[in-house]
């Protein structure tokens, strides 16, 4: 395969490393290297009695800047699992899509439904070959043929099985709530009701976490998706009215307007007409 | 200084009504010396899709050629435009790549959907996308750009109201980062017609 050229820009795969050169020779000279996306994040997950309940809050960071207000943590895994995600989120998001895509493959291979120890084997197996560099923390959770199960995935590829979890920066604050309340054979509405709780005191007590409670319920029948089940924190600052600008209060130097074709749909005719 | 911050930038894109605006700033310096003042940063990719590139500026221009012959072998190959949130996840893929030596640019992708709805995205240097329903920014002056949108913007705003208010928003908030300003460049965008307007701002 040729270095440059179309191979090397449409590559199969993986990762690329080669501006790694010269990004450490632009480090070298001083030159800082920027800051990651953060999910500074309070993710948990626990299990009651029919199932599995995921939660997690809606901030990301770049830095201490809250650059998302409401975004969305709980991954799509497959139609009986999910994942919660907390580190940067380029990894966690890529991770997750990965490993849905590579259980779709694996349930078109087997025609069974998708496992929770397969979803975790792949994500621990991905984690330790990077050695913890691909930073991504997770609450896995989800229910099959040997029921329900949750997991912690630590970026380093270690887990954990627990009957509940939490993760990210307001993990301690979660996992209060849960130490202090949870028992076992708990119920939907009480399950919802602790892992709202759990969630909110990592939004009220975490800096790096806030806004909306999103909530995932996996049970035997599917899979419920909660998302902003609470929204203990509204925007309080709108203004009524708004600001009003007149229309050409902007100096403007030039414009230029292009008017763009319509694009013509063909609904009758005989060029793709079948028979 | 962080790499970023080298060439200096500022980016908007807001949703309207069936429309979207795409605003950049167009200087280009080294540090505090201003190269240029007619610096692109903005670019189509077709007629209804927009990407903008804060950061470096070599990397900006790296990732506009390689998104460029994406799009067009996409096109040789389906015979059709790619959507704005098929886009999103190849520019997301392309940073991913270099997950552990990155491109110094943090885009925001701007579109309109088949059905004319628009479609606003951004992500970080290495991919992490982000879709919004209102307004993205990126680049030096993010900060302030943050606190302008945040204040300025209202939905649902038609073509001309959508343009006052993102140039508003640019303007104010380039005037507080020294190195991001000299001008701007904004694209309000319809299923009909684009409108392109240069702005006046300060030279200082």
């Amino acid at each position: 395969m040729s270095k440059t050229g179309v191979n090397e820009v449409l590559s199969k795969g993986g990762f690329s490393f080669d501006l790694c050169r010269r990004n450490a020779m632009l480090q070298q000279q001083g030159a800082k290297l920027p800051k990651y996306r953060k999910t500074g994040t309070t993710i948990v997950g626990l299990i009651f009695k029919d199932g599995v309940i995921l939660g997690a809050d809606t901030r990301a960071t770049e830095g201490e800047i809250v650059c998302d207000k409401n975004c969305e943590k709980i991954h799509y895994l497959a139609p009986n699992i999910s994942c919660c995600g907390a580190g940067t989120a380029a990894d966690t998001e890529n991770v997750t899509d990965m490993i849905s895509s590579q259980l779709t493959l694996h349930r078109y291979a087997t025609g069974r439904v998708s496992r929770v120890v397969t979803a975790l084997t792949m994500l621990k197996s991905h984690l330790f070959g990077y050695q913890g560099q691909v930073s991504a923390a997770l609450v896995l959770g989800g229910v099959d043929v040997t029921g329900p199960h949750l997991h912690a995935v630590y970026p380093h590829g270690s887990t954990d099985t627990l009957p509940f979890a939490t993760m990210g920066s307001g993990s301690l604050a979660a996992m209060s709530v849960f130490e202090s309340r949870y028992k076992e054979d708990l119920t939907r509405d009480e399950g919802m009701e602790i892992v709202s709780a759990a969630i909110c005191a990592g939004i009220f007590n975490d800096l790096g976490s806030g806004s909306n409670v999103d909530l995932c319920i996996i049970t035997k029948e599917g899979k419920e998706y909660l998302r902003n089940y609470q929204q203990p924190n509204p925007r309080s600052y709108t203004r009524s009215k708004g600001y009003d600008f007149k229309n050409g209060h902007t100096a403007v130097l030039s414009t230029n307007i292009t008017q763009l074709r319509q694009h013509v749909q063909v609904l009758e005719g005989d060029a793709m007409e079948e028979e | 200084m962080s790499i970023t911050s080298y060439n200096g930038s500022a980016l908007i894109a807001m949703v309207g009504k069936d429309c979207f605006a795409i605003a950049s700033d167009r200087r280009l310096g080294v540090n505090f010396q201003t190269i240029a003042c007619d610096f692109q940063r903005i670019f189509k990719i077709h007629d209804t899709l927009y990407i903008g590139l804060s950061g470096l500026a070599t990397d900006v221009q790296t990732m506009h050629q390689r998104l460029q012959f994406r799009h067009k072998l996409y096109q040789l190959r389906e015979e059709r435009n790619m959507r704005p949130e098929t886009f999103a996840s190849l520019v997301s893929a392309i940073l991913y790549e270099k997950r552990f030596g990155p491109y110094f640019c943090e885009p925001i992708i701007a579109g309109l959907n088949e059905d004319g709805t628009p479609f606003i995205c951004t992500t970080d240097l290495i991919g992490a996308k982000q879709l919004s329903k209102d307004f993205v920014v990126s680049g030096t002056a993010s900060e302030s750009l943050y606190g302008a949108c945040e204040s300025m913007y209202k939905p649902d705003l038609g073509p001309d109201e959508l343009f006052e208010v993102i140039s508003q928003a640019l303007l104010s908030s380039v005037d507080r980062d020294c190195i991001s300003g000299w001008g701007g460049i904004v694209h309000v965008v319809t299923p009909g017609q684009v409108v392109t307007k240069t702005l006046k701002g300060r030279m200082d």
